[in-house]
């Protein structure tokens, strides 16, 4: 029986169709019946008293269903130490603080009613620069924590620290040290399709959230909390996620404005939907975290490192989402890419009256990497040495376990390196010309989940029906990286079927199973784990009903062939011995015994036999499901270990650029990469993610930055907030996926979506180095940066 | 209150429109065609481009008042006539030229009205005609070849 394999195949995404006719439904296309559209009126202060709020006139305006304040509605604490609020009472702390909200039958009518609303603030003294938020006397942002408990300063309680080995020993040894200043700028996800909601209430009491989100059971849990506090103890909420456009880390909290909506909607007994536009995307959704980075590292004469030190500031803004745990993942790369013996690594993290900022692809990777990587390049100077050689001799090895206690099982760095300095002409380009330059850094991530919560767990159903179709729920959160895809293949490939018999349901706590949120690159490799194991579950599942059901069926195949051609006569096989004695396969749908001859005859088709298990007395059904929670551990972050993956990613990338040293700006000719990802699933959608990262990078690298004045955001569209287009990003790009088959993995995989942004600006800063002698330290490399680089080295000359 | 008259993927219609509505409202909550996408009401991100008399625009900063007597082509007018996906879709879908989707719309329309102009356009001249059109996931390299191989399509049938 011929079969082909649909694992590494470029399977069409099965939601493409959809899409590419505008079937697909996103939150900004769905209404319920009797809807009205909720509007937020955001605070135009940093930091202030609410002295009052007058919204009769908003209230009187016809069409204008309910107009809510924290001081007409329950408390509803947001965040995981719970210092934010869905409305906030008493004083704002950032230019976008949620004060007041109204329901109207119209997004018009909404969005009148809003101007209506007059508040009156006593403005604060406030504070921009998250080091002068650390000084003495800096004004609280907070006064309390959340248990009421009086806060000092302006410093967050979280703790992420390393050190091991002897960092003082390690600096004596060193022979060569660098060190250096870095900083990275807030930055918008830029999902295409803005943030939205919609809340309805059944007459008991139950919400029902369609919602873009990321984390639909973790949201679940936080909405029943709000319920609480909004006197619905016990009640529940179902989250249904819709076509997402576009995720990248925006989905990973919940958002003011989604409890906001389920107020509203409380309040009027009507479905309220809120929905962004540009301008609030920009201005008043959380950006990535800023960071600033100081960084040394020394290695001995023949250039193996001898110690790291590294200190990283974060400015969290007013509040705090999951994205304060960025720490948590800088870690990886601070104590784990490269080999170091003495490590000493340190995060703080402060209120300011900035905009609070969540996650966003690489988690605080592409935080850290930009200061390591472009540090490497540093010490490679000041050694004297090759930057690739240092890597090179410093490059990390399969089965190791880093200082962190990360158990590395399969490493591809060296062949990443390799394959990019090769793909980049490295040994012919690199210091040869001037105004052109090479440069390359390497990246270490999680590849297989990321112990961030207390689980990681995953949960998957599958379920067939008459017709031999599966049905797959998963809890994950298809944000267009191509799960669903790469779902189907696995699926059918592990049970045995064709891909289009396999159904990949929406996204719903309702009809899922659990599952902790599609983040840390782990969809892929946490759906893939749980189907393979459910698939198998199913197979022994099938084959219990073939055992019982296959000797009748293939006599009515017999029968039938001898109606149609009473000469035909099936090769001679004792099936029914077959059937009893249980060994059976299923490929391409058909179940057949394994030592059959290759006979179509043989051969039953899986819905024919569903069909004779659901249609007979004492009936059938046959489902399967699995909890898959990765073999790893939650990490003391003060202490900073503990293995939080099941499978490590590594990578190099490396960039081709020209600098035009009269206008600072930098022309990108190519970049490569080269990405160790265990094992291509999927060529067409696995280029999608690198492909896409990398745009991302570029941006990150030359292009995107929130600007902003006193805490107002200055550029909130894009205009002014430019994402790379397709004329930015028209170079060659050259693709290398280095498979080692990682056996914690579904197929060998490991998680990809995050990785290819993490490394490219470094790369490409290191380029720069290469063409004009200068080093940035602040992203983006804007053309003015680079100019003032170049006058800061050349005094007095223009 | 007007009542407008216009053509939309070959069919006319006739829709009510206040002054201030612009053509997307009009698509998306007068007719129901809710495959042209609003990323931004700024014309800046292209996600709502249709194509007029031939030529592509952003919808929400087109005058709905303005479309009285045009010939309109959405997302939805794509399709060949028995609603199976037309080259160009295909294309899309084959060579992961999509991934959330929602740029996809309008991308699809300005490959549209950029192959009605030129059947065979180079990659250089494709990135330029889709300037006005963002995307977040793809970096756009897969829709560009998505685009290449829709004129390969078009070009053989």
């Amino acid at each position: 029986m011929p079969e082909k394999p649909h694992v590494g195949m470029p399977l069409p995404r099965p939601d493409g169709p959809d899409k590419a006719t505008g079937r697909a439904a996103y939150i900004h296309d769905l209404a319920r019946p009797g809807m009205l559209y909720g509007k937020i009126k955001f605070s135009d202060q940093a930091h202030a008293r609410i002295k009052r709020i007058d919204t009769s006139r908003a209230e009187r305006l016809p069409g204008v269903m309910a107009v809510i304040t924290a001081y007409n509605t329950p408390e509803i604490r947001i965040g995981f130490i719970r210092d934010n609020f869905a409305l906030k009472k008493d004083k704002v702390r950032q230019h976008r603080d949620e004060i007041a909200a109204v329901a109207a039958v119209d997004a018009r009518t909404a969005a009148e009613a809003i101007e209506l609303i007059s508040v009156e603030y006593e403005p604060l003294e406030a504070v921009f620069d998250p080091v002068q938020a650390l000084a003495e006397g800096a004004p609280l942002i907070h006064e309390h924590d959340a248990r009421g408990k009086p806060l000092p300063d302006n410093r967050l309680r979280l703790g992420f620290h390393h050190e091991s080995g002897d960092v003082s020993a390690g600096r004596r040894a060193a022979r060569h040290v660098a060190e250096g200043e870095f900083s990275t700028p807030l930055v918008q996800q830029s999902c295409m399709g803005t943030a939205g909601c919609i809340a309805e209430f059944d007459g008991t009491g139950n919400l029902t959230m369609w919602t873009k989100t990321q984390i639909p059971f973790l949201a679940q849990r936080d909405f029943n909390q709000a319920l609480s506090a909004m006197g619905l103890r016990g009640k529940n909420t179902r989250v249904i996620v819709p076509a997402l456009g576009g995720g990248f880390g925006s989905g990973l909290d919940t958002h003011a404005y989604e409890y906001i909506a389920i107020l509203l909607a409380r309040r009027t007994g009507r479905p309220v939907k809120i929905v962004y536009t540009r301008d609030e995307e920009f201005a008043r959704l959380s950006p990535r975290q800023s960071t600033r980075t100081r960084i040394s590292q020394g290695c001995d004469a023949e250039g193996r490192l001898t110690f790291r030190h590294i200190e990283v500031l974060q400015d969290n803004g007013a509040y705090t989402s999951w994205g304060a745990t960025y720490p948590s993942v800088m870690m990886l790369p601070a104590t784990s890419l490269y080999r170091v013996p003495n490590i000493y690594f340190d995060a703080r993290l402060v209120y300011t009256n900035n905009t609070y900022c969540q996650a966003m692809r690489g988690y605080g990777n592409p935080e850290l990497n930009w200061a390591l990587e472009s540090n490497m390049d540093e010490l490679a100077e000041a050694a004297g040495m090759d930057a690739l050689e240092l890597r090179k001799l410093n490059c990390n090895q399969p089965e190791e376990t880093t200082p962190m206690g990360l158990k590395v099982t399969t490493c591809g760095l060296s062949e990443c390196l390799e394959s990019v300095s090769e793909k980049l002409a490295w040994g012919e380009k690199r210091g040869s010309s001037k105004k052109r330059g090479v440069g390359m850094a390497a990246l270490f991530h999680v590849g297989g989940g990321g112990r961030i919560y207390r689980s990681d767990g995953s949960g998957l159903f599958l379920k067939l029906d008459d017709f031999a179709n599966v049905n797959v729920y998963y809890g994950g959160v298809e944000m267009g990286q191509g799960l669903h895809a790469v779902l189907c293949q696995m699926v059918a490939e592990s049970l045995g079927v064709r891909p289009d018999q396999v159904f990949v349901n929406p996204t719903d706590t309702g009809t899922c199973p659990w599952d902790v949120g599609t983040h840390a690159s782990r969809g892929a490799f946490m759906a893939g784990n749980a189907a393979v194991a459910a698939c198998l579950q199913m197979r022994d599942k099938i084959f219990e009903l073939a055992r019982e059901l296959y000797t009748s069926e293939v006599q009515k195949n017999i029968r039938r062939a001898r109606k149609k051609d009473p000469g035909d006569e099936p090769p001679a096989f004792n099936f029914d011995l077959a059937a009893k004695r249980g060994d059976f396969d299923l490929r391409d749908g058909m179940v057949f015994p394994s030592n059959a001859p290759p006979d179509e005859i043989f051969a039953i088709d899986l819905g024919r036999l569903l069909r004779a298990a659901h249609f007979r007395q004492e009936g059938q059904m046959l489902a399967a499901e699995v909890f898959y929670d990765p073999p790893t551990e939650l990490p003391d972050w003060e202490k900073g270990f503990g293995n939080m993956s099941a499978s490590y990613a590594w990578g190099a990338q490396g960039a081709e650029v020209e600098v035009d040293t009269d206008t600072g700006e930098v022309k990108i000719l190519r970049l490569v990469a080269a990405h160790d990802v265990g094992k291509v699933l999927n060529p067409v959608t696995i280029r999608g993610q690198i492909y896409g990262a990398l745009a991302q990078g570029v941006g990150y690298a030359l292009y995107e930055e929130i600007k902003c004045d006193e805490g107002r955001i200055l550029n909130p569209n894009f205009r002014d907030y430019k994402i790379p287009t397709a004329a930015e990003m028209d170079f060659d790009i050259d693709l290398q996926f280095i498979e080692t088959n990682d056996q914690a993995g579904p197929f060998g995989a490991k998680g990809v979506g995050e990785s290819g942004m993490v490394p490219t600006a470094p790369a490409i800063a290191n380029a720069i180095y290469d063409a004009i002698g200068v080093r940035l330290r602040d992203l983006p490399m804007t053309p003015e940066r680079v100019l003032a680089a170049l006058r800061k080295r050349s005094p007095g000359v223009e | 209150m007007k009542e407008l008259s216009f053509e939309v993927n070959g069919k006319p219609v006739k829709v009510m429109a206040e002054d201030h509505h612009r053509l997307i409202d009009v698509l998306r909550n007068g007719l129901g065609l809710t495959g042209t996408k609003e990323g931004c009401g700024e014309g800046e991100c292209g996600a709502c481009t249709v194509i007029v008399d031939g030529r592509a625009v952003n919808s929400c900063l087109y005058p709905a008042m303005e479309i009285e007597g045009k010939r309109v082509t959405t997302v939805e007018g794509l399709t060949e006539p028995d609603n199976r996906l037309s080259a160009l879709q295909r294309a899309f879908v084959e060579e992961g030229g999509i991934q959330c989707g929602f740029c996809t719309p309008g991308m699809l329309m300005s490959a549209r009205a950029l192959l009605d102009e030129n059947p065979d356009p180079d990659p250089q001249e494709i990135r330029e005609k889709l300037m006005g059109n963002l995307c977040r996931c793809t970096g756009y390299t897969q829709i560009v070849e998505s685009i290449q191989k829709a004129a390969e399509y078009e070009r053989k049938k």
